[in-house]
């Protein structure tokens, strides 16, 4: 079997506000490989953002040890971290976070920019079928279309990882399908490994495996013999 | 939002400081001086002759519109003081046989007023005693009326007709060549032969009486004793040059502090909204849970007050530091017996309450729109703005959306394109009042360069006692040390042009003089023309006349004519107003064979010690008026006044510079917070996000600066008039290098807040950033 993407031994977080310690991961332990569609679903508070921030490299562990491919990412200084995020991660977030002075065509093009092998960033929207509103302001665009913008943003770069926190959480049923849906495609087509956080159960159906988190640690993970195609979900 | 309150208020402090130091130290001047006329009897009309019977007085005394007349003998000499080699001048003024004189009394400083009966004692002016070092029982010497007499000082005094005391030939005050000697009039008299004799008039008026008509009564009663005319306070050096420092202490308490206060408006409604529609949110949720709209009117406004107040309080005591500094200056040249920096408090109050309207009005737009939002609209966020295209006809330039951060700047500009203007407003106003400063300062040296170094580069004068046959010229060149001379004849004149009349000095001088030369609005030296006048331009513009007019000249010496002149060239000098004509041409007006009363001539440094020698022993020299002492004398009064105001002034506008700087830089920083942070999660190094962020500061700082130049341009203009007067100028020459100083401090300034501000971006949140909407 080809070496994981990402490997995690004992990995744990601590927030220490005030005199009260928060202990949002305790010990966590995983290993994903390349090309793998994860889902990761639990109740709130459970320690996902906190786990999916340190995986791409926007937050530091407590302790424990997180290596992507032969690199250990609790070693690396600030500078190593936004190399890493820049060339390897793209991150697809709940509230999109658009630069909303820039047209979708030229929120794209900010990452497009500075990265070393990337698409076109009007192949990367036409992958996710917005090449008619290449030139609309975020505030000109729908919810679903903004985050289908974020998508290409994240992907316009052929990042190795794609990491979304709860992508679909402030759109409609419909909407969400239609964005997930262009999750899955070009993830599919860049063989990108996926890892998506969502309250949504029945979306854990599309992914390879399902991380079922629980008071800061992955309860149980779940293998799906077979993926179901994002148009076939129901909500 | 520390920072940029104590931006704010330095700002307020700074309109405060130059609010009470400028207005406080012209009132205390003004108020001082009006109190020294009052209770010392200066009188408003002066006239001299050579010699009048004491009875004229009751004569004058009658004149309608007259309250008192007092008459005196007044007789320019030279000193001869033990171990100094330069000979000073004493204007020697005789004192009543009984008590005090009646007019322009004399303040004792030291000791008492002479015997009435004694041949030798004086009362001396308190600048020349101080200069020396002398007190009372000190001796000097005089050469009165060719003789030499030791003199006693039994008292030092001051007068309020000498608080600005100039020697002949002199500009400045020098109290090391300079005295003003006061005489019992027996000795005075029997000194220069004028027993029952006056030689100056001196008149105080009844309240509403007219100054011209009774000038023209007196001229008209003393014309018969050659008087030459009278001339009211307008005319009399000392109340002229006060008046002059009082003008400008007054142009530049008006002309600054507004600029303070306006910027103060401005720099608190650009923090208030930014502070409001960050705390939009929160505004709406009190509203909900029933706050009133004046409570939270009330909150920002305690807001304001507090940042106002501390400014206030810290820009009054700098003001009332500041202004004890620029008064004790003037103490330094104007002699009264008492000047201290009055610290009124409805100055004070004055200038809390601007501040308190300039941060008001600043406050009220912004705190209004908190007022006016529904409670449920205010919660909201703001809704994000929408995006124009950015000159949306053109095609969308290739290069513009290969650098993302540039159109996120064009674009953020372009959206508030009244912020925009209102910042780059702010820096280029930061830039102009620079520039003013700087140009206040630099104006000095231009000055001294063009009038000692252009115009007047002889390396003294000497003054005779009376007009001398046009041979004294040869004696003078004769002297041991002088290397060249040139002679000059001076006439007093009134000119006319329409209903404008100015009393000035017209000097005749050789056509090719090379010493004292004359220089024209171009700043080069030309020849004087052959017949009609030369003109300060400044005189020409009072006038209202141009070259090719003709103006009416009444000659105020020998049979007094009237006569009609050409302006036939016009001068640019910076001391007083006059006019000059070749000397011939003069001769001839006057229907006099050619005469000088003063020679110009250059010097060889290594025998000025005889020279001195030899001109203390020649009765008929007034007095020598030294270049170097007159430039050091003016570089360590007036220019030190005006150079340490500009100085101040200069340090003002650098606050507001940092001030605007700072607050636009800091205030982007929290508009775009959210977004730098994305950037950085997208994988921008810091210094990219920096970079992006300093854009637009950068920008507007550049942008700024040749509008910035313009105004300053413009309030350095503004400025030069307002300080412009008969008795001084400065020209008005702006050195590129000004523009080039003015906008380095302003980029330092931004380098500076962008530095700080940059530091910020390390401290971006970047997980917080993304659990919120936006
Ligand atoms: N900056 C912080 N300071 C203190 N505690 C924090 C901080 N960020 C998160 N936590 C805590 O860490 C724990 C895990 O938070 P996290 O955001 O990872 O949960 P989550 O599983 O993503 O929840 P949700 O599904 O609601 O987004 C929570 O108990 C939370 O209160
Ligand atoms: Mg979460």
């Amino acid at each position: 079997m080809a070496p994981p993407v990402f490997a995690a031994k004992d990995l744990t977080k601590t927030y220490a506000s005030g005199d009260v310690e928060v202990r949002a991961l305790r010990g966590v332990n995983f290993e994903v490989g390349a090309g793998e569609v994860v889902v990761l679903l639990g109740p709130s508070g459970s320690g996902k953002s906190t786990f999916l921030n340190i995986v791409g490299g926007i937050d530091t562990a407590t302790s424990g040890d997180l290596r992507f491919k032969d690199i250990d990412l609790t070693k690396l200084r600030e500078r190593d971290l936004t190399r890493y995020r820049r060339e390897s991660v793209g991150f697809v977030f709940q509230f999109y976070n658009l630069v909303p002075s820039l047209t979708a065509l030229e929120n794209v093009a900010l990452v497009t920019e500075i990265s070393t092998n990337p698409m076109r960033p009007q192949d990367a929207l036409a992958m996710i079928g917005l090449e008619n509103r290449m030139h609309h302001f975020p505030a000109e665009l729908s919810g679903g279309e903004q985050q289908r913008v974020a998508i290409a943003r994240a992907i316009a770069k052929r990042p190795e990882v794609l990491l979304c926190d709860e992508p679909t959480g402030a759109l409609d049923s419909k909407t969400g399908v239609l964005v997930i849906e262009a999750l899955l495609k070009v993830s599919a087509e860049l063989s990108t490994t996926t890892l998506i956080i969502t309250h949504n159960a029945t979306i854990q159906d599309v992914a390879d495996r399902v991380f079922f988190f629980a008071d800061g640690n992955i309860s149980r993970i779940q293998r799906n013999a077979t993926r179901r195609r994002a148009a076939d979900l129901v909500w | 939002m520390w920072p940029q309150a104590v931006a704010i208020g330095l700002v307020i402090a700074g309109g405060v400081a130059s609010l009470v130091m400028s207005v406080g130290s012209f009132r205390s001047l003004d108020e001082t001086r009006a109190a020294y006329y009052e209770r010392y009897q200066f009188a408003d009309v002066f006239a001299n002759m050579p010699r009048a019977p004491r009875s004229v007085l009751d004569e004058i005394a009658a004149i309608p519109g007259v309250a008192m007349a007092d008459g005196r003998i007044a007789k320019l000499a030279l000193l001869d003081i033990s171990n100094v080699a330069e000979p000073a001048s004493g204007l020697f003024i005789s004192l009543p046989a009984q008590g005090e004189p009646d007019l322009n009394r004399l303040y004792m400083k030291e000791g008492r007023l002479p015997d009435p009966l004694s041949d030798s004692e004086v009362v001396v002016s308190g600048g020349f005693a101080q200069a020396h070092g002398f007190a009372p029982g000190d001796t000097f010497s005089a050469i009165l009326n060719g003789k030499r007499r030791e003199l006693v000082i039994a008292g030092t005094a001051l007068s309020p007709e000498f608080i600005y005391a100039i020697g002949p030939g002199d500009r400045m005050p020098d109290n090391w060549r300079f005295a003003v000697v006061w005489m019992p009039e027996r000795a005075l008299a029997s000194a220069y032969g004028l027993s029952g004799a006056i030689s100056s008039v001196s008149v105080t008026l009844l309240r509403d009486a007219s100054e011209a008509q009774v000038i023209d009564r007196l001229d008209a009663v003393l014309d018969r004793y050659g008087g030459s005319a009278a001339y009211g306070r307008k005319d009399q050096t000392s109340h002229a040059f006060l008046e002059h420092g009082l003008d400008m202490l007054r142009n530049m308490s008006t002309t600054i502090p507004p600029i303070f206060l306006l910027v103060t408006a401005f720099l608190v409604n650009l923090v208030l909204s930014r502070l409001i529609s960050l705390e939009r949110e929160q505004i709406g949720l009190l509203k909900a849970l029933g706050y009133r709209n004046s409570a939270i009117a009330g909150h920002y406004l305690k807001f304001v007050l507090v940042i106002a107040a501390a400014g206030i309080i810290v820009g009054s005591v700098a003001g009332t530091w500041l202004g004890v500094i620029v008064t004790r200056l003037f103490g330094t040249f104007y002699q009264f017996p008492f000047l201290v920096f009055a610290k009124n408090p409805d100055l004070y109050a004055l200038g809390a309450i601007l501040s308190l309207v300039a941060a008001g009005l600043g406050a009220s737009r912004a705190i209004r729109t908190a007022v006016v939002l529904p409670p449920a609209v205010a919660m909201q966020a703001a809704a994000p703005p929408r995006f124009r295209r950015f000159l949306e006809f053109l095609p969308s330039p290739p290069r513009f959306t290969a650098q993302p951060g540039l159109m996120m700047m064009v674009r953020g500009l372009w959206q508030r394109p009244l912020r925009t203007a209102m910042t780059a407003f702010g820096i280029a106003l930061a830039t102009a009042v620079l520039i003013v400063s700087l140009f206040t300062g630099n104006a000095i040296e231009q000055l001294v360069d063009v009038t000692y170094f252009m115009a007047d580069r002889q390396d003294a004068t000497i003054g005779f006692v009376a007009k001398q046959p046009a041979n004294a010229v040869l004696q003078v060149a004769r002297f041991p040390g002088v290397l060249a001379a040139e002679a000059v004849r001076e006439v007093s004149i009134r000119i006319r042009h329409g209903s404008v009349e100015r009393r000035v000095m017209l000097s005749g001088r050789g056509r090719n003089a090379d010493l004292s030369r004359i220089i024209d609005t171009n700043l080069r030296p030309v020849i004087l023309p052959e017949s009609g006048l030369a003109i300060s331009s400044y005189l020409a513009g009072v006038l209202g006349a141009r070259v090719g007019d003709s103006v009416e000249v009444d000659l105020l010496e020998g049979d007094r004519r009237t006569v009609v002149l050409p302006i036939a060239a016009l001068v640019e000098d910076y001391f007083g107003i006059r006019a000059m004509m070749d000397a011939d041409a003069l001769a001839r007006l006057l229907r006099e064979a050619p005469s000088v009363n003063a020679v110009n001539v250059s010097l060889d440094q290594s025998r000025v010690a005889q020279l001195y020698a030899v001109v203390k022993g020649t009765p008929a020299v007034a007095g020598v008026a030294l270049k170097e002492t007159a430039l050091a004398n003016f570089r360590s009064t007036l220019a030190v006044t005006i150079t340490t105001m500009a100085a101040i002034y200069t340090n003002l506008a650098a606050i507001i510079a940092v001030g605007i700087v700072y607050n636009s830089a800091r205030i982007s920083l929290s508009e775009r917070a959210r977004e730098l942070a994305s950037l950085r999660v997208l994988g921008f190094t810091r210094w990219e996000t920096i970079r992006i962020l300093l854009l637009e500061l950068t920008f507007l700082t550049l942008i700024a600066q040749p509008p910035g130049w313009l105004m300053g341009y413009g309030l350095a203009w503004v400025m030069k008039t307002r300080l412009a007067g008969e008795l001084m100028r400065v020209p008005m020459i702006m050195q590129n290098l000004t523009y080039v100083i003015a906008s380095a401090i302003i980029l330092l300034a931004a380098a500076l807040s962008a530095l700080i501000v940059a530091r910020r971006v390390n401290w971006l949140d970047l997980v917080a950033v993304l659990k919120t909407r936006d």
